[in-house]
């Protein structure tokens, strides 16, 4: 306990550089996050990778002020992004069973559209997986952070 | 076909979503859906005349055969009709029965859910999604039965039912999947030209166990017939509705669905007969001395399935014709049964025998519904169970071997029955009353307008058989035996025997209803039976699995993560290890290695002094520091080596997990310096085993060059097939998708379990 208080009095003093760091890397950090998701399809990246550093971003934040802080950046508890996610993955599978073609196949728009690229049920899919893996990692860090 | 199961499943969801926005009274009104449904079968009903299988077709997975194919024929029509028919009336019933139960919109949830699979069951032609829709007809009848979870009793017979019905389902699915094997199709109407191919063939025996199994588990056949009487701790509306119309008559469904097929004349028939006859004597002679009006009914029901499957056995055009109509008869009166003990129970509150006379008086009306289905029960002339037992007796008459015999074994079961029906259906009724009236409820119009209908149906199929007998009944009894029948429903036949049967049948049902106190006490003994019935084997066999658990949890699971760790590992190390070195001659050719680079020695000697550093060093920080410095430099090592991708998913990977450790280090027991020799000479040999296996397997995948054709084809096909240049991300979210699928999931589950366990904990300390 008295360790805790120790260490709770010491933020005050001593965060002001990791703060302010952080102020400007979430935003950096996301961007990038969304960016290597997005070029996952050509270029090394991908749903997975983007959700971890996501994660990271929001670790980051709840390191310079507290989990409570961090989770009011959230409209709602990030375990909600969990079923969020699954639901946009099997969506882009279930999306070709309504165009009549086998669950999974892939579809694709014709044009592909500037910046991102050719748009298609695998890069719906890989935005799912996004999710999800914030979600998770987001739920794990913080109920092990708050209740251990 | 499909678009209505979906319908039905959608509006399942938006009833439970609509939460407590819908007041009870509204809730009488979802009886549409049903209704409607009873209506759109019944349009089939008539089209069956001019098409009498009607196949509508859909593609799932067609690369494996697996496909969304619905039949329409007398078989699944007679059964989408029950289901739906008297799905409505118990939707309509319900409404009232359970106003004052809290979660109602859950309750239609799942009936609707229930309501739903049970019509795929019965439609589909397709052997896997007959398989799944059992599956989901197991686990909405769970969510049923337990409804009143707050109920010990409840919750344990909703794991019995679920655990036997369950089971069955495993029984069914390997059936299934020996079947398809052997005749390599999933279709069941592709299956009925395989009769030979598959009762010629060694696996015939195995898959009628399969098959057996599956059937005899969900329609409650001896021995494993007990989690029905369990089930009765449902709602009454549910057991009247899965418990005499529809679930129980899944395992008849699926029997009379295959009897073209794999029906040999001989062993299937055969058992269905021994089965079916020592369930119907079980059931019917267990249901005359309960005292639960509904336990009564549950056993009765046991006897009726046991009756049908013992006709399915016998097979001949009399036994199917007669098992098809006394589905119906059934159905109709059991259901009306069921439902007028929920009405007893509501208006009284009890369902003892022994304490309910002279209800008659303040409910005219369901007092006459109820008696019009016990005489149906018993097989009175102008009701339309007379009609089935004319049918049942002249099906064992014409048994030329051991007719006389199984026609005594039919007549001592519908005797019991009829004593049974009587018990339930006209007991409460008789006598004087003792009721005051302000401690009775009147039952509402919704809970007897339902009876009512169902005994009126009793009766004027009885009076006019030739209503169903030309129609439904018909066709359902040409898609079992694929021909014409040249039987009918007749309600006179002359003096016959049969007839003289059926008056013995009636006359010793109601000598036995009299008398039936006298028996009832010494009948009880019974119970003495108790230790070696087949509930109670189960029981403990259940009970030991559970200790056995407990005692190996305890033993593996000691909560010490170290000896987690030394377990797998040394387990790893002994049974690959054994497999290497028996097998394979170790080779280790060094000379197409390249050499040193300056810049890999560098990250080489990182890590060599980060692993000592780890190992030496007294604080658990620098321990953990010295860990994530190792994953960089492996992270640098898959950059050298053409594998950014995964090494940027390392790279955040080992941030994250030096991160949750320090979350945690603070709260962790002091860091405990293990100095002892021992310990320190156990692990050192663990660990260097586990290392030298992995480095002997990386030289020995040198030595034997590994299969190119797989990953020459996902490099071929990547940009052609799936428009993406990065091979990994491709496989990830396209040819390997499902697995990613599956992986998100499993992510899913084990961060509600982090969360589950953790938050449990915390409650658990607040309250101390």
């Amino acid at each position: 306990m008295k360790r805790q208080t120790n260490r709770q009095k010491s933020k005050k003093f001593d965060l002001i550089i990791l703060k302010t760091a952080t102020n400007y890397l979430i935003p950096l950090l996301l961007m990038f996050s969304i960016f290597v998701l997005l070029r996952g399809h050509y270029l090394s990246g991908g749903g997975f990778v983007g959700g971890l550093i996501a994660s990271i971003a929001f670790v980051l934040h709840s390191f310079a002020h507290t989990t409570k802080e961090t989770l009011s950046l959230f409209r709602f508890s990030p375990r909600t992004l969990i079923p969020i996610g699954l639901s946009i993955s099997l969506l882009s599978a279930l999306l070709p069973v309504f165009t009549g073609v086998p669950f999974f196949t892939g579809l694709w728009l014709e044009d592909s559209i500037a910046v991102i690229g050719s748009v298609g049920t695998a890069l719906v899919f890989d935005i799912g997986v996004y999710i999800v893996v914030i979600g998770v990692t987001l739920t794990i860090l913080f109920t092990i952070k708050d209740n251990v | 076909m499909i678009g209505i199961l979906i319908t039905v499943f959608v509006v399942a969801f938006l009833i439970l979503f609509s939460g407590n926005l819908a007041r009870p009274k509204y809730f009488k009104f979802i009886t549409a859906l049903p209704l409607l449904l009873f209506f759109y079968f019944g349009y089939y009903l008539v089209n069956l005349q001019w098409e009498p299988s009607l196949l509508l077709k859909y593609d799932w997975i067609p690369s494996l055969g697996i496909n969304l194919d619905f039949k329409l024929d007398g078989l699944s029509i007679l059964f989408s009709l029950l289901i739906t028919g008297i799905g409505s009336l118990i939707y309509f019933y319900a409404s009232d029965y359970l106003k004052n139960a809290h979660y109602l919109n859950r309750f239609y949830c799942y009936l609707t859910l229930f309501m739903g699979a049970m019509l795929g069951l019965v439609l589909s032609d397709n052997l896997i999604t007959i398989f799944i829709f059992w599956e989901l007809t197991s686990i909405t009848s769970f969510f049923l039965i337990g409804f009143n979870n707050e109920e010990e009793n409840s919750r344990k017979s909703a794991m019995t039912a679920f655990a036997i019905t369950g089971l069955g389902g495993f029984f069914l699915l390997s059936g299934f999947l020996l079947i398809a094997n052997i005749s390599g199709t999933y279709s069941i109407t592709e299956l009925m030209g395989s009769r030979e191919l598959l009762q010629n063939n060694p696996l015939y025996l195995l898959i009628l166990i399969f098959i057996f199994g599956g059937a005899f588990t969900k329609s409650a056949q001896f021995p494993f017939h007990f989690w029905l009487p369990g089930a009765m701790a449902a709602p009454t509306p549910v057991s009247a509705y899965l418990h005499s119309a529809t679930m129980v008559k899944a395992g008849i469904y699926l029997l009379a669905r295959f009897a073209p097929v794999l029906s040999d004349g001989y062993i299937w028939n055969y058992t269905l007969m021994i089965v079916g006859g020592i369930t119907m004597i079980y059931g019917a002679f267990h249901s005359i001395f309960r005292t639960d009006l509904k336990s009564i009914l549950a056993y009765s029901t046991i006897s009726a399935l046991g009756i049908i499957v013992f006709l399915l056995g016998i097979g001949t055009e009399y036994a199917i014709y007669a098992a098809v109509t006394f589905i119906l008869v059934h159905a109709l009166y059991k259901a009306t049964l069921f439902l007028v003990a929920g009405i007893i129970d509501h208006a009284v509150h009890t369902r003892d025998i022994t304490q309910l006379w002279g209800l008659g008086k303040y409910m005219p009306v369901v007092a006459t519904a109820a008696i019009i289905a016990a005489l149906s029960s018993a097989g009175v002339p102008l009701t339309f169970g007379f009609l089935s037992k004319d049918l049942i007796y002249e099906s064992t008459l014409n048994i030329s071997q051991w007719g006389i015999w199984l026609t005594v074994l039919v007549i001592s079961t519908n005797v019991l029955l009829a004593c049974a029906g009587f018990l339930a259906g006209v007991k409460p009724f008789l006598g004087k009353s003792s009721y005051k009236k302000n401690e009775f409820h009147r039952p509402s119009f919704l809970l007897w307008l339902p009876v009512v209908i169902l005994s009126c149906l009793t009766l004027i199929y009885g009076i006019f058989p030739f209503l169903v007998d030309n129609g439904i009944l018909k066709y359902a009894f040409q898609s079992i035996a694929v021909n014409e029948p040249n039987i009918y429903l007749k309600i006179w036949h002359g003096f016959n025997t049969v007839l003289l049967l059926s008056v013995l049948t009636i006359f010793l049902g109601a000598v036995l209803f009299v008398f039936n106190r006298y028996l009832r006490r010494p009948l009880q003994n019974i119970y003495k039976l108790e230790a070696i019935s087949p509930q109670h084997l189960t029981e403990s066999f259940g009970e030991f699995t559970r200790k056995f658990a407990f005692i190996y949890t305890r033993l593996m699971h000691n909560g010490y993560l170290r000896n987690y760790l030394i377990v797998i590992i040394v387990f790893i190390t002994v049974l690959v290890g054994y497999r290497l070195f028996t097998t394979l001659p170790i080779q280790v050719i060094t000379e197409d290695l390249s050499g040193f680079r300056i810049y890999e020695l560098t990250v080489f000697i990182i890590i060599v002094i980060s692993t000592l550093y780890t190992i030496k060093t007294t604080s658990r920080l620098t321990a953990i520091t010295s860990l994530g410095v190792i994953g960089y430099c492996l992270c640098l090592i898959f950059v050298f080596y053409g594998a950014p991708d995964l090494a940027m998913t390392q790279f955040a990977i080992d941030t994250l997990t030096v991160v949750l450790f320090v979350l945690v280090l603070f709260k962790l027991p002091g860091f405990l310096p293990f100095r002892n020799k021992k310990i320190i000479v156990r692990d050192a040999l663990v660990s260097l085993g586990f290392g030298g296996l992995i480095m002997l397997i990386t030289l020995q995948s040198l030595v034997y060059p590994a299969n190119k054709e797989i990953s020459r084809f996902y490099a071929e096909n990547a940009y052609v097939l799936a428009k993406g240049k990065n091979i990994v991300n491709v496989i990830l979210v396209d040819f390997r998708g499902f697995d990613t699928l599956i992986e998100s999931i499993v992510l899913s589950i084990a961060a509600l379990g982090v969360y589950g366990i953790l938050k449990y904990r915390g409650i658990n300390e607040e309250a101390d």
